[in-house]
This record gives structure tokens, sequence and C-alpha cells, in this order.
């Protein structure tokens, strides 16, 4: 693999990210760029399941919610260091997804996506109730634990550089099962799922390793994203907006396509600080986020990398 | 014992109009395989209308389901033809895509009209009191109207051509077709119904509950509940899962601290689709 | 990829780009060159002098506003008194301090009520739009998102739209809150309570969000040591709409008194069912809600209910400094045609004691101003503030109090609140218990 120039694409996108805000210690280039690594996140795992398989999972974001929570949990409660909370939440939230995995992956299409808002909104709604959470109030970090990674202005910088590490994982994670055999089996069950489980893929087996695999990064992410916070809410952690906006995301770029999904992530982005903030459009964000992706599902199935292969067929072979 | 009681029958009531709002849904299902997810704000909207009806109009609430009705129709005409049209034939994810789009639109051309405020239509109906407890009048009469309006959707895919032919449809498009049937036109038809349906039980629960922009959400939600319970394509089967919906209510709280109803509906949902894929009350899919 | 970076982030304004120039430039030992350098180095100098603020003597307050989302009746007020504020110190002049006059300039953004946005708004108020201070959100869940980033930036942040005591407890040195807080709500509605009916029984029903239930939590307290029998203690989601399962469950509890609520739509929503049902409640108190004039528009389901309120027109504190409390009510409906709610009344004071503070500091430095800040004891037309200083409290209000406030019928006929307690401030005598329902 290390022979693919996308493999050093990769590894130049992580350097960028990495050494940009680095240089004149651009705080606001960080925040900017921290945002863009957890939606690259976000869509590039959520693409796993929707580009490979055609699985929709519009409460992706319970990975993210959960993750963040147990995270921000084990350090406020037990005084964990970040870095082994970071990685229970990460265990425990792909173990639980492989759990309810086997569940709801018996439900094919409409009906999984469904469900899926169903897991989101249930976890929510049990988390809110759950005191040792703080049920609906959440949990709030002091900021003592700031110190162990040497005050807040250091331990900023550190978040953001395990963000970046959490990005370029996702990104390698997508190549890496794209171009293996599991990826293969993958994008059988998206062509045909009956057709590909009577050749042989093991197609509940996949299917369920790929929802939990989904769940691994967005969860570290989320536990990463709610220290920084200093601050959880099940209203936040469990937003189906952000679901929302990886889905479109993932269809902006070019569903099934590493580059396609992380460059639309950034994108996404990019359109979406300017809007926050812009008095005449703050309004309307969700219509331009509902307008694009009406057009590009009407229009551009395939997205944006969809239009770069068929014009550019050669880059193809590079681009994945 | 009274105090459940009474909680019961306040939840069979409203459930009634669920059940109404969720017909809606499992027709435009239950016809062309699409997950309408504009239904939500579909409801919205005819709360909305209602709010506009009365408050400039000075309209009688309950008069506004006439035109509702009609307005909703063409607006899901309107829908189809942009959002549905053409993803017949692709695969389900699109057409759930492309309404989700839409319903994106909406509700940022909706808060940006009127951002999040509460708005309350004010009614007022001689209710029923059995000891302590009030019945209140409102509640009475939308579960009526629900009723009323079940029935006659009932009646019009049962005795009327429009509707035997939608049953075909939603039975085997493309032997329709072949007999003759413009299915197009009644694919559009079927969408304007659905949305009509939505819209006019959002006039009836805009008589019951404040509302905002983003309360199509929960309704939205409870229609699935009461869609996966009743089954897909099933309007009968909504109205019951409906009431099933309003009875578990109900039962529920009086007993349950409020705060776990929706962890404990969420939860059944989920565990309804892995169990019945179909539905509770359907014994088969697509059969109107 | 990086052009586009910078292209669409902007540069940062902290003077080190000119740094590294102006290096670069220093060194060479070209003597012909030298004169050149000089100017370059100039140049790069007055770089460096011009301040990041935007323009000479401005001082930048950041803050967003619940603009849209289910908060944004409440934040409306909030956003208003601040606003008035800055109007009337700019037309006098600015804030004057140090020898010198500082205009001061608001930058505001639309939270959505939403505690994620909060966090990348604030940061970028801090890092990128150079607020030198800042104002909380409304509501209590938002301003603790805001108080993580105003203390990893070291900004004083002036909170009057946050009443919970949690963010406060964490150990922090540069937030301050002027309004009273939560766990102190509802203790003068239980006091008065229990002076009129000793052994009431009690229901409790309140929005599960973090203000609501520090408020009932507290008021349990007291009102179990008062004596008050409380037979029902619940909270619901935040977004419920149907509280008719609720009311039924109120009314098989035996309940004579109701307090709970959260903020304006449930609070609004449960007074109305409440009459609908014929509940006939004795004692209503809710939170928030009832302290919009709005409110009023529910008729006869508003009658007797009463709130706690931060401040009202009736209340008569004599001013250490700035407007008379008719003066503010005067000036903010010359302005807003409207009459001023106690959010409006917290919003101008968040602004009025920063200004006090500054200009007793006598410079913006954020150290000084917090050690004037942290010896503030003063009475405003809002109510005395002074803040606690110890480092397991720091910031919280100590001084000011809460008014009880009911919805009665006035001498014009029309509905309005009166104070009716504490005796010491009240305007009209507490209506207990209210008259049941007619329909």
């Amino acid at each position: 693999m290390a022979r693919c120039p996308f493999f050093w694409i990769i590894a130049l996108v992580i350097a960028v990210f990495a050494c940009a805000p680095a240089i004149g210690n651009n705080v606001g280039l960080r925040e900017s760029l921290a945002l863009a690594a957890v939606y690259i996140v976000l869509a590039s795992n959520l693409n796993l399941m929707l580009g490979y398989t055609g699985y929709v999972n519009f409460g992706s974001i319970v990975f993210f919610g959960l993750g963040g929570y147990i995270c921000v949990w084990l350090v406020s409660s037990y005084r964990w260091p970040l870095a082994l909370s970071l990685l229970a939440a990460g265990i425990g939230v792909s173990g639980l997804a492989l759990f309810f995995g086997f569940g709801i992956l018996r439900l094919r299409g409409p009906f999984f996506a469904l469900s899926t808002i169903g897991v989101n909104e249930a976890v929510q709604a049990f988390v809110e109730n759950f005191g040792p959470w703080g049920g609906s109030s959440g949990i709030y970090i002091s900021p003592q634990v700031f110190q162990p990674l040497g005050g807040p202005a250091r331990a900023l910088w550190i978040i953001y550089f395990l963000l970046v590490a959490a990005m370029g994982a996702s990104l390698y994670l997508s190549y890496a099962i794209k171009t293996s055999k599991f990826g293969l089996g993958l994008l059988a069950i998206g062509q045909n799922e009956d057709a590909a489980a009577i050749l042989g893929v093991p197609t509940p087996r996949y299917k369920a390793l790929v929802y939990s695999a989904s769940a691994f990064l967005p969860a570290i992410t989320g536990g990463l994203y709610f220290f920084k916070s200093a601050f959880i809410q099940p209203s936040d952690a469990f937003d189906l907006s952000l679901s929302t906006e990886a889905i479109v995301i993932c269809m902006l770029g070019g569903q099934g396509t590493v580059t396609g999904v992380a460059f639309g992530a950034y994108l996404y982005e990019e359109l979406r600080g300017y809007l926050l903030t812009s008095p005449l459009f703050s309004n309307f964000q969700l219509v331009i986020a509902g307008a694009l992706l009406l057009v590009i599902v009407l229009f551009f199935p395939s997205g944006l990398m969809g239009w770069v292969y068929s014009r550019f067929p050669r880059v193809q072979r590079v681009l994945e | 014992m009274l105090g459940i009681l009474a909680s019961i029958i306040d939840g069979v009531l409203v459930g009634l109009v669920y059940g109404l709002a969720a017909m809606g849904l499992t027709l435009i299902w239950g016809v062309m395989d699409v997950i309408n997810l504009t239904h939500g704000t579909m409801i919205v909207a005819g709360m909305f209308a209602l709010y506009l009806l009365v408050s400039a109009l000075g309209v009688d609430p309950y008069l506004a389901l006439p035109p509702v009705l009609i307005g909703g129709f063409f607006v899901g005409l309107a829908l189809y033809w942009v959002a549905i049209h053409r993803m017949i034939g692709r695969p389900p994810l699109m057409s759930l895509l492309s309404t989700f789009a839409v319903n994106l639109v909406l509700i940022g051309i909706g808060t940006g009209i009127w951002g999040t405020a509460l708005f309350n239509v004010a009614v007022s109906v001689p209710g029923v009191s059995i000891g302590r407890y009030t019945f209140p009048g409102a509640h009475i009469l939308a579960a009526v109207l629900a009723a009323v309006i079940a029935a006659s959707l009932y009646l019009f895919l049962q005795k009327t051509r429009i509707g035997k032919a939608l049953r075909a449809v939603a039975n085997n498009r493309e032997a329709a077709e072949l007999v003759g049937i413009p299915t197009t036109r009644l694919l559009a038809i079927a969408v304007g119904c659905g949305v009509a349906l939505a819209g006019v039980s959002g006039v009836l629960i805009g008589t019951l509950f404040p509302f905002t922009v983003l309360s199509g959400d929960g309704y939205q939600l409870k229609s699935f509940i009461v869609t996966v319970l009743g089954g897909f394509g099933n309007p009968v089967g909504a109205l019951l899962g409906g009431v099933a919906l309003g009875l578990l209510e109900g039962i529920v709280t009086p007993f349950v601290p409020v705060s776990w109803t929706l962890v404990i509906e969420f939860v059944l949902f989920v565990l309804v689709l892995i169990a019945f894929p179909g539905g509770i009350f359907t014994s088969r899919r697509g059969a109107l | 990829m990086l052009l586009v970076i910078w292209l669409l982030n902007g540069t940062d304004k902290s003077g080190q780009k000119p740094a590294g120039a102006a290096a670069t430039i220093a060194l060479g030992a070209n003597r012909e060159d030298s004169m050149k350098r000089l100017c370059l180095l100039a140049a790069a100098a007055t770089l460096f002098a011009a301040p990041a603020f935007a323009a000479d003597d401005t001082i930048i307050i950041g803050m967003t506003a619940s603009q849209t989302g289910p908060l944004n009746v409440d934040s409306l007020g909030l956003q208003r008194g601040a606003e008035m504020w800055r109007d009337e110190v700019n037309a006098a002049g600015g804030i004057k301090a140090g020898g010198k006059s500082y205009q001061v300039k608001f930058v505001t953004y639309d939270d959505q009520s939403v505690g994620g946005r909060v966090q990348q708004l604030y940061t970028r108020l801090v890092t990128q739009d150079n607020a030198q201070f800042l104002f909380s959100p409304y509501s209590s869940g938002l301003t603790a998102a805001a108080a993580v980033i105003s203390e990893q930036y070291g900004k004083i942040m002036i909170d009057g739209g946050g009443a919970e005591a949690k963010p406060f407890e964490l150990g922090n040195k540069y937030l301050f809150m002027v309004i009273t807080q939560a766990d102190y709500y509802l203790s003068g509605a239980v006091a008065a309570l229990a002076q009129k009916a000793p052994h009431a029984k009690v229901a409790m029903v309140y929005s599960d969000d973090p203000f609501s239930k520090a408020v009932l939590a507290a008021a349990k307290d007291q009102a179990t040591k008062a004596g008050l029998e409380v037979v029902m203690d619940e909270s619901y989601a935040p977004s419920t709409t149907d509280f008719g399962p609720i009311v039924n469950k109120v009314i098989s509890s035996n309940a004579e008194a109701f307090l709970g609520g959260g903020h304006y739509s449930d609070g609004a929503t449960l007074a109305r069912q409440m009459n609908d049902q014929k509940a006939n409640m004795k004692w209503v108190s809710l939170l928030v809600a009832p302290a919009d004039d709005k409110f009023g528009e529910l008729g006869p389901a508003a009658l007797g209910v009463t709130t706690p309120s931060q401040w009202e027109t009736q209340v008569t504190y004599k001013p250490q400094f700035g407007p008379t409390t008719p003066e503010f009510i005067k000036a903010y409906q010359d302005k807003y045609h409207a009459t001023p709610d106690y959010h409006a009344a917290a919003g101008y004071t968040q602004g009025a004691i920063l200004q006090y503070a500054i200009e007793q500091a006598g410079s913006v430095d954020p150290e000084k101003v917090t050690a004037a800040l942290n010896s503030t004891d003063v009475t405003t037309f809002f109510g005395r503030v002074k803040f606690a200083t110890d480092p397991g409290h720091h910031g919280l209000q100590d001084a000011h109090e809460m008014v009880v406030a009911q919805w009665q019928q006035m001498t014009d006929g029309k509905l309005g609140r009166q104070v009716v307690w504490p005796d010491s401030a009240k305007s009209a005598n507490l209506i207990y218990p209210i008259p049941p329902a007619t329909h």
C-alpha cells in the first residue's frame, strides 16, 4: 500500500493539517481545522457503511456522543488519563455497536435507516435519565483536568494533534478497507446483498464488523471533542443534525470514495462556518444544506468525485 | 384508579389523531415504497395553516380542515414532481435522501420566517368532566374528526375507482401499467393524499397542543412508531397503531416518571422493527 | 490547499508575520541597503504598534444570543438590555479609564440555543474578533459551555443569563454572575406559601434542564424544611408539548400547590393546560414564563400565577450610579416600545457593572478589572451586586435578591404583574388561594 501514490497523498493532507496552524501559533486556524477534522472523521466513517454497503446510518452520531460520554465520565469521575479514557471509549462503543449491530442489521434498507434514528433517540432519552452521567444536565469537567497535560493552552494543542491523528486514521482505514478483500465483500453487499450472500460473502458478519468498525474512530473523536469542550450534555452529544450533515457530506463528495468524502467534509465545514456567522445567512443554513443535498441527489448522485471521475477518468487510478 | 382510567382514555383520544397523522405516511409508503421524510414538516404546515387562517381570517378552527385538505393535496403533488418522480425505481435510499433534503429546505424557510417561537391556537369546546378529571372537549372533537376522516379514506380506497387503482398500483406497479392504469398520475395522487392527510392531522393537533416550526420531528417519530406498529402501507393498521401508541402513553405515564416515556417509546420502536419488520397488524406488505 | 486555507481563514492578527519579516530584514550588513532596511523596519514596527484592537480606544465585547432556537423569546430581553447600555455609554462619550475614553463595540452571534455552537462562536470571538470582554449567552446550559472558553483564554465573562451555580464551583478566575443564582429562585415563593398554607401538599414538575433542576432541587430542600409536604417530584423532557398526562398526575397526587416549569414555552403551556383541565391549584409558581408580558395573553389561565423574578418594574432600589428604575423603564420604552422584563434589566446591568469595574480599575487590563470586580459592592436600579471571591464559588452573586411577582387583575381591568413578596418590596397583596377556574 505504501507504494500507492494515494497513501502519500493522505500523508500530505495530515501533514498540512498538523503544520499549518502550528506555524505562527494561529489559534483561529487551528479551531477551524479542528472542526474540519471532526467532520472528516464522522463522514469517512459513515462512508464505510453508506458508501460501501449502501446502508444509511441516520443516527451515526450516537457513536460520537457515547464515546464522548464514556471518555468525559472516566476522566472526571475516575481521573483516568486522557489516552486511556479515549481508548476505553473507542473499544466500549465499538463493542456496543457490534452487539446492537447483530440486531438491527437484520433489517434492510430504509428499515435499517429508521432504526438507527430510533437507536440514537433511545440512547439520548436513556442518558437524559441516567443519574451517574449527569442526566440532562450533563457532566462538567473541572479545569484541573488540563493540568496533567500542561495547562489549558498546551492541552488544546495536544487535543488538536490527536484529532488530526484520528482524522488520518479514518482516511487510512477507509482506504485500507476499500482495497481489501473485506472491502470487496462490502461493495458486493452494496450492489446486491442476496447475490453476494449466495456467492459466499458472509453478509451478516461483514455488516456487523463494518458497523462496529465505523464506530471506533467517531467514539474517540467524540471523546476528544467533548473533553476539549469540558462539558457534555445529551442534547449536544446526540444531535441528529450532525449525522445529517455527515450524510450530506458523503453525498456531496461522492459516496464510496475516500477523497471525495474528505474534501466534501472540508468544503462543507468552511461553508458552514461562513453561514454560521453571516448575519444574513445564519438562519438559512439549513435551507442551503437541504437545497444542496436535493440537487446532488437529483442530478449528481455520485457526488463531486463522480463528476471528476467522469471528466478525468485517469484520476480514478490515483485518487480513491 | 380513576386517574389511570382517565389517563388511558385521554391517551386513546390523542392516539386516534396520531393514527390519522401516520396514515399519510403509510399511504405513500404502501403505494410507492417511498418513506416521506417531509411528513413531520407537512404536519407542522397544517398547524401553521390553522394558525394563519384563525388569526388572520378569524375562521373557526375546525373550518380550517377543508382548505388544508385541498391545499395539502396540491402541495403533495408538487412534492411528488420535485423530489420523488425521478427517484421511482431507484434504490430507496435515494428517495429517502431527496425527501430529507426537501425537509431541510422547508424547515430552514420555516425557521427563517417564524423563528422557533411558540404558537398557540385557542380553542374553546366544552369538555366532559367525570369526577375530578376533565376530558378537554378539543381532545374529544379531534378524536371524532380523526375517526371520520380515517373512515372516509377507507371508503375512498375500497369503493372508488381511483382508490382501487391506487391499490392496484400499490400491489404491482408494472401489472397496473399493463392494464392501462396511468401510474405516474396515480403516484402523484397518492403523494397528494398523503400530504393532505398529514396537513389535516396537523390542523387537529394544532387545536390540542402548542407548536413551533420544529415540532414536526416529534410527530414524525410518533408516525414512524405508529406505522411500524400498524404495518407499512396499511391505513387501518395505522389507526390501530395510533390507538396502541396512545394507550401505551396513557398507561405508562401514571406509573413512570414522565421523562422515561420517550425511552420506552423508542426502545419499543426499535424492538418492534426488528421483530416485525412489516408491522404488527399486517398480513402482507403493501396490502392496502 | 494551503493558499485556500489562508484565504478562507484570514491571518492571525497577533503580528507574528511582521516579526518574522522584520527579523530577516534586520540581518545582513550591506550599508547601501541599510536605509531601505531601516524604512522597512519602521514600517514593520508600525504594524507592531498598531494595537490588536479594531481601532484605538474601542472596547470589544463579545457574546452570543439565542436569536433563533427555543430560547429566543427570553434571550431577546437580555440582548436588548445590553445594547441599550452600550448605546447610552457611547452617547455619553464612552467608558473612561486611565485618561482615555473607550467606545463600546459589540460582536454578537446567533447561537441558535445550541451548546456546541456556543463554544465555536466564543472561541471565534476570542481568537478572531479580538473580544476583550465577554457577556454570557442566555440560559445556564449555554453559559456553562461558554464559561469553558472564557476560562481557557483568560477573558472576563459577565453572566447575566445563566443562574446555575455549577460552572462557578469548578474553580474559575474570570467569571462573574450579576443575577441571583438558581438555588435561591424559589426561596421567596416557598416562604410565602409556607406562611399562607403551613402544611400544604406541593407538586414539583419541572423541565429536565440544568437550570430548572437546580432551582427545584433547592426548592424541595427549602420546602421540606419549611414544613410543606412534597407529594410529587418529576421532570419532563424540555421538548415536551403535551402536558395532559402530567397534569392528570398532578391532580391524582392531591397537591394544592404547584412549583415548576422551565422556560417560556413549557411554562406557558403548563399554565394553559392546568387551566383547561381544571386542576384548580391554590398556588402556582412557574419559572421564567410568567415574567414575560406575553404570558398575559393566556387570559384566565394566567390569573394568580406567581413567578420568582430578578427584577420588576415596581422595585425601588436606590442606585449609586446609573439610571433609577423609572429612568430605565422610560428609556427602554422609548427605544423598544415595550416594557422591560428582568432579562432586560440583567442585560443592562451586565454592562453597567463592567463599566463600573473598568472605571474603578482605571484600565482595561484583565487582571486589574478582575481585581476591581472582586471588590465590587454597589447598588444599581437592579439591586445590590457583590461577588463571592472564595475559589470554590468564585463569581457567584452574593447580594442580589429575588422578588415574587403575581399576575393579578389591575385597576384598569387588564392583567398585570404585581410584586407580592417580600413585604418590604411589595406593590400589592398576595392573592391566595387562586380562585378556581370557571368555564
